[in-house]
């Protein structure tokens, strides 16, 4: 539970946050500092086992059935990104407190970084790869609403949806490796996973596996072709990106590099790829940085560059330069989070990050420029700070390459230029910034800024420092932990010391300091080179090319299928359908006549089928004069019940005689504020077109019933006819199945007629009709609103149709009816009462709100389900069939009708609830018609006595 | 007999499709009233035709009708009714609102029209 803790208290908090900060910045940064430091506590509090060498994993059952659990996994490496997620978190939002402009909302900004922070936890810390992968677009989708927090801003948007669109999409690839992995391992338990290797690395599969979730890794860590949505990512508040390019979001993606490095590392394939593309990544984003003039620019090529350099040694894919990466991992981390919010302070001061304007600077702000150049000298990778080590550690690694493969030699030459490359910009970064001259026409007078902005940036290169001195007393116990987690196996020797002896590392991080150097000094005519060039490394362009023709491609398929003419879109849908069933027939090859013998054809049936056949051909030919239709319709409808009478199903048949009642009704209220006629079409095509259509939809539909009927068939009914009796206690195996088997099926059904009922009745609420008062040709709409005989022979009606309704409910279990048909017959014996004695007298008269009848009957349906549960079954489950006969029988029984009692409720009140409203309706607007004639509903029953 | 209701959920399916083809929503009501009637009747006879032999049990007799398709079919019915009561609301509304009972809100050639010269 502790683990599952972790996870969620950041998505907890975000919303407490985001309430919290109406009481103030104070109050909104306490409340975001503790929502922090509860998960600190937590994982601290795990540590003593976790030391030991014991992964801790929890689980929860989620999907049993497909082998699918929610699993949260505790080792060295989820430990050592849960302290870097939690530890620079907290340091951005005590630094974001003083960035942030105070126009702009804290709260809200807190709020995203917790729900980020908590889908970074997530990725981190999850056992199941499905389940990481959801926490992994979830930092997708939490980055783009941190990336565009300010929305008002173009650039921030547009560097918000690239961000999105390039890691979504990598993401995507990322889920198609993680499936094909789970195929391979039979699990997607990273505990099984990672114990795969062998057999993953051997399987035919591998190779578009490891495609797909480098793509997803690529992508996620901008890695070359993918980086270009990083530096767009600049355009969030600089808090922001010294979170997600430093301690988290890029770093998910080698995470997930090292995290399955035991299972799919050590081939020919993982190692040119992966070391191959980190390598152009490492140099392109050294070299692109050093001719960025945006202060911010520079550090996101720095960063792209960096996260190149670890890719390349998870790559060369020995245990040493695995050590390697994930050290360098830690100290990126820290001396860029340092950076970005030095860089940050720089902004908030000067109002610029152009690096040509701001000069000079040590004079105003002396101790900002001091942390600026700690950290730098990490990012170049100068002797005693942090960076030096792990740099060293690579380059004595890119070494060991250029022996062991072909062209290996490329590594260490790359690697040496991409030193010098970042010795230069982060030469730049301290020269051009501090020095160099005096600032030219800012925005702003700068000076030292608060004390708390700079305490972050403090820690951060305290810590530099100190990992740099002392690395064996300060990073050694995590590194341990962390590194053999990703080998699954003890770490290799190591010395974590600043000076080796002499070697080619030593010489290489020589070339490149003084390299670096050398480049800086000549950096004027460079810089007039690289603007001669107009930036032909933009990959933005082809991204934006790309992603404009998938809009137009989209755009044009949907113009095309949908006009927004209903018509043709049920023309195309029946085509289709058409298109489809002809094609699967023809491919089948088998004959439409199947051996089954038919049954013999006899007069009455001939003549309710020719009567059905006629009175719906009949129906299309009248159609124009609509209540001669409806009138046709409704004859077909009873007719479709009588073949239900005939072929054994009993409860069909009153269920559709009970609807056919409704449906005319509602039909014939609608018609009321309907034109009475349709207009006769002008001959054109299309008519033909659409009876060619319907009569070959017709004759599919014949002969795929004939192919169906003369086919025999193995049904589960056996099961349900069996066990009707014994397990669900009735005869009536039609209601069992409705209330008992398939209930579950019912509560659903009976939801969404409750919910087309309030809808309806939403529908209706703003819905203002006028009514015409004569038809078509002129005639007034009534002489005798309520005829006398009708309404005295309804009102004594009403008890004997209610007495049926409570006979056919209750005998349902065991004979024809059930809830649903005695539900129809109540409605229509009420509505019957509003049709013969007016909406206003029987309003007076009955309850007049359906909705408390509808809400009773979900929940009596549930509350059985739930019943269920109580006696420790499946919802829905009932108890009888599992005690004895007599006792239990009464009991399995009462349970069976009170799930059907609510069933008859909702039909009720959905079938009222619709025709009441559209009959108040109808009164209300003859009401308003007539005016003075009627004062108020109750004059109507006098005028029919 | 089989062939006799093959030819009924034909000429039901027939009828309801060219109605629910119209433009004004009166008809295309109505269609979808015939076609509901089709697709009901077709789900029923998924079961094959069975005489005299409801699935009521009954001590000593074997061979019922297949009572799954009778019971998803009361279920169809009623939310059936449920969406012909949503369609007409909706035609209501459009009424209400356009002032014209077209279902795409303007005579069925203008659109079309338009449609197909994009």
């Amino acid at each position: 539970m502790t683990l599952t803790l972790v996870v969620l208290l950041p998505f907890l908090g975000a919303a407490a946050v985001a309430w919290g900060s109406r009481l103030g910045r104070s109050s909104a940064i306490l409340l975001a500092l503790l929502v922090v430091l509860m998960p600190v506590i937590l994982v601290l509090s795990l540590l003593d086992p976790l030391a030991a060498g014991e992964t801790r994993i929890e689980r929860f059952a989620w999907l049993p059935a497909a082998g699918l659990n929610i699993a949260f996994r505790l080792d060295g490496l989820g430990l050592l990104f849960a302290g870097l997620i939690l530890g620079i978190g907290a340091l951005v939002i005590l630094y974001a407190r003083y960035y942030l402009a105070a126009e702009d909302n804290l709260g809200r900004l807190y709020a995203y970084l917790l729900l980020f922070m908590g889908a970074m936890l997530g990725v981190v810390l999850s056992e199941n790869l499905i389940q990481m992968l959801m926490f992994w677009e979830l930092t997708s989708l939490t980055s783009f609403l941190l990336i565009g927090y300010w929305r008002q801003r173009e650039d921030a948007r547009t560097g918000a949806r690239m961000a999105l669109a390039v890691t979504g999409a990598g993401g995507l690839a990322l889920l198609g490796g993680i499936l094909l992995l789970g195929r391979m391992t039979g699990s997607y338990d990273l505990s099984v996973v990672l114990a795969s290797g062998d057999l993953i690395r051997a399987h035919p599969l591998y190779v578009p596996t490891l495609l797909l979730i480098l793509l997803g890794i690529f992508t996620k860590s901008a890695q070359f072709p993918f980086h270009f949505w990083l530096p767009h990512a600049m355009a969030a508040p600089t808090p922001v990106s010294s979170y997600l390019h430093s301690a988290t979001m890029v770093k998910a993606g080698v995470f997930l590099l090292a995290r399955l490095f035991p299972a799919l590392a050590g081939t020919w394939e993982w190692n040119h790829l992966v070391a191959g593309f980190g390598m152009l990544t490492l140099l392109t984003g050294a070299v692109i940085a050093l001719f960025q003039h945006d202060l911010k620019g520079l550090l996101a090529y720095s960063t792209i560059s960096h996260l190149g350099l670890i890719t390349v040694l998870f790559g060369i894919g020995t245990p040493l330069a695995a050590v390697a990466g994930i050290f360098h991992i830690i100290n990126h981390a820290t001396f860029k989070a340092g950076l970005f919010m030095a860089a940050g302070i720089i902004d908030h001061e000067t109002g610029t990050r152009d690096m040509r304007r701001i000069n000079g600077l040590w004079k105003a702000m002396p101790y900002t420029g001091t942390l600026a150049m700690v950290a730098a000298s990490a990012m170049a990778g100068v002797p005693l700070f942090n960076g030096f080590l792990s740099k060293e550690m690579f380059f004595g690694e890119a070494v060991g390459v250029a022996n062991a493969m072909a062209l290996g030699w490329l590594l260490p030459v790359a690697a040496t230029i991409a030193g010098a490359f970042a010795v230069a910009y982060s030469l730049r970064f301290v020269h051009d910034v501090f020095f160099n001259g005096e600032p030219i026409d800012l925005p702003k007078h700068p000076h030292e800024p608060p004390r708390w902005m700079r305490v972050p940036v403090e820690i951060l290169v305290v810590i530099c420092l100190l990992v740099g001195i002392l690395p064996a007393l300060t990073v050694e116990p995590i590194l341990h932990l962390a590194v053999s987690a990703v080998l699954q196996g003890p770490p290799p020797v190591h010395d974590l010391a600043i000076w080796h002896g002499f070697s080619p590392a030593v010489l290489m991080s020589i070339l490149a300091l003084g390299g670096g150097v050398l480049l800086y000094a000549v950096r004027q005519p460079l810089y007039r080179w690289w603007d001669s060039q107009g930036g032909r490394l933009d990959f933005r362009r082809g991204y934006e090319r790309l992603l404009q023709a998938l809009l137009t491609l989209a755009g044009s398929v949907t113009a095309w299928l949908d006009t927004g003419s209903l018509p043709r879109l049920l023309r195309l849908f029946v085509s289709t359908a058409l298109v489809l069933g002809v094609a699967g027939w023809l491919g089948s090859g088998s004959p439409v006549t199947g051996p089954l013998n038919v049954l013999p054809l006899d007069a009455v049936s001939l003549a309710v089928g020719l009567a059905l056949g006629l009175a719906a051909i009949a129906t299309l030919i009248w159609h124009r004069q609509r209540y001669l239709a409806l009138v046709l319709v409704g004859a077909v409808g009873l007719m479709v019940a009588l073949i239900f009478v005939m072929f054994s199903a009993p409860d069909l048949a009153l269920t559709q005689l009970s609807v056919e009642v409704v449906t005319v009704i509602l039909l014939l209220l609608a018609l009321y504020f309907l034109p009475q006629t349709t207009p006769v079409e002008p001959p054109s095509p299309r008519r033909w077109r659409d009876a060619l259509l319907a009569v070959l939809a017709g004759l599919g539909m014949s002969l795929l019933t004939w192919a169906i009927l003369t086919r025999p068939y193995a049904s589960i009914a056996g099961f349900f006819l069996e066990n009707s009796v014994p397990g669900g206690g009735g005869t009536n195996v039609v209601n069992v199945i409705l209330v008992d088997f398939r209930g579950f099926d019912t509560l659903g059904e009976i939801t969404v007629l409750a919910l087309a009922g309030l809808a309806i009745f939403a529908l209706l609420e703003q819905l203002r009709l006028t009514s015409p008062t004569a038809d078509g040709l002129g005639r007034p709409w009534h002489w005798d609103r309520h005829p006398i005989i009708v309404s005295s022979l309804v009102r004594l009606l009403l008890p004997l149709a209610l007495l049926v309704a409570v006979f056919i409910l209750l005998r349902g279990h065991n004979l024809p009816g059930g809830g649903f048909i005695a539900g129809l017959i109540t409605a229509i014996a009420l509505i019957m009462q509003y049709l013969a004695n007016g909406v206003a007298w029987t309003h007076e008269r009955l309850p007049d709100k359906m909705h408390p009848s509808i809400g009773l009957g979900l929940l009596l349906a549930t509350l059985t389900g739930l019943a269920s549960l109580l006696f420790g079954h499946p919802f829905l489950t009932t108890t009888f069939g599992h005690v004895h006969w007599p006792l239990v029988g009464e009991f399995e029984l009462a349970s069976a009708m009170v799930f059907d009692l609510g069933v008859w409720l909702v039909v009720v009140g959905s079938t009222l609830l619709i025709l009441i409203h559209l009959g108040l309706m109808h009164d209300a607007t003859t009401a308003r018609d007539s005016g003075a004639q009627r004062s108020s509903g109750t004059s109507s029953p006098g005028r029919g006595r | 007999m089989e062939i006799l209701l093959s030819l009924v959920i034909g000429v039901l399916t027939a009828c309801g499709v060219y109605l629910l083809l119209r433009a004004q929503t009166f008809p295309v009501v109505l269609g979808l009233t015939l076609l509901s009637y089709a697709v009901n009747l077709f789900l029923f006879a998924s079961g094959r035709l069975v005489e005299g032999r409801p699935p009521i049990i009954v001590a000593g007799q074997t061979g019922y009708a297949d009572p799954l398709p009778q019971a998803l079919v009361l279920t169809a019915i009623v939310i059936g009714f449920a969406m012909t009561a949503f369609v007409i609301m909706l035609a209501l509304k459009a009424r209400a609102e356009l002032g014209t009972d077209e279902v795409d809100g303007q005579a069925e050639g203008r659109t079309e029209a338009e449609g197909e010269g994009r």
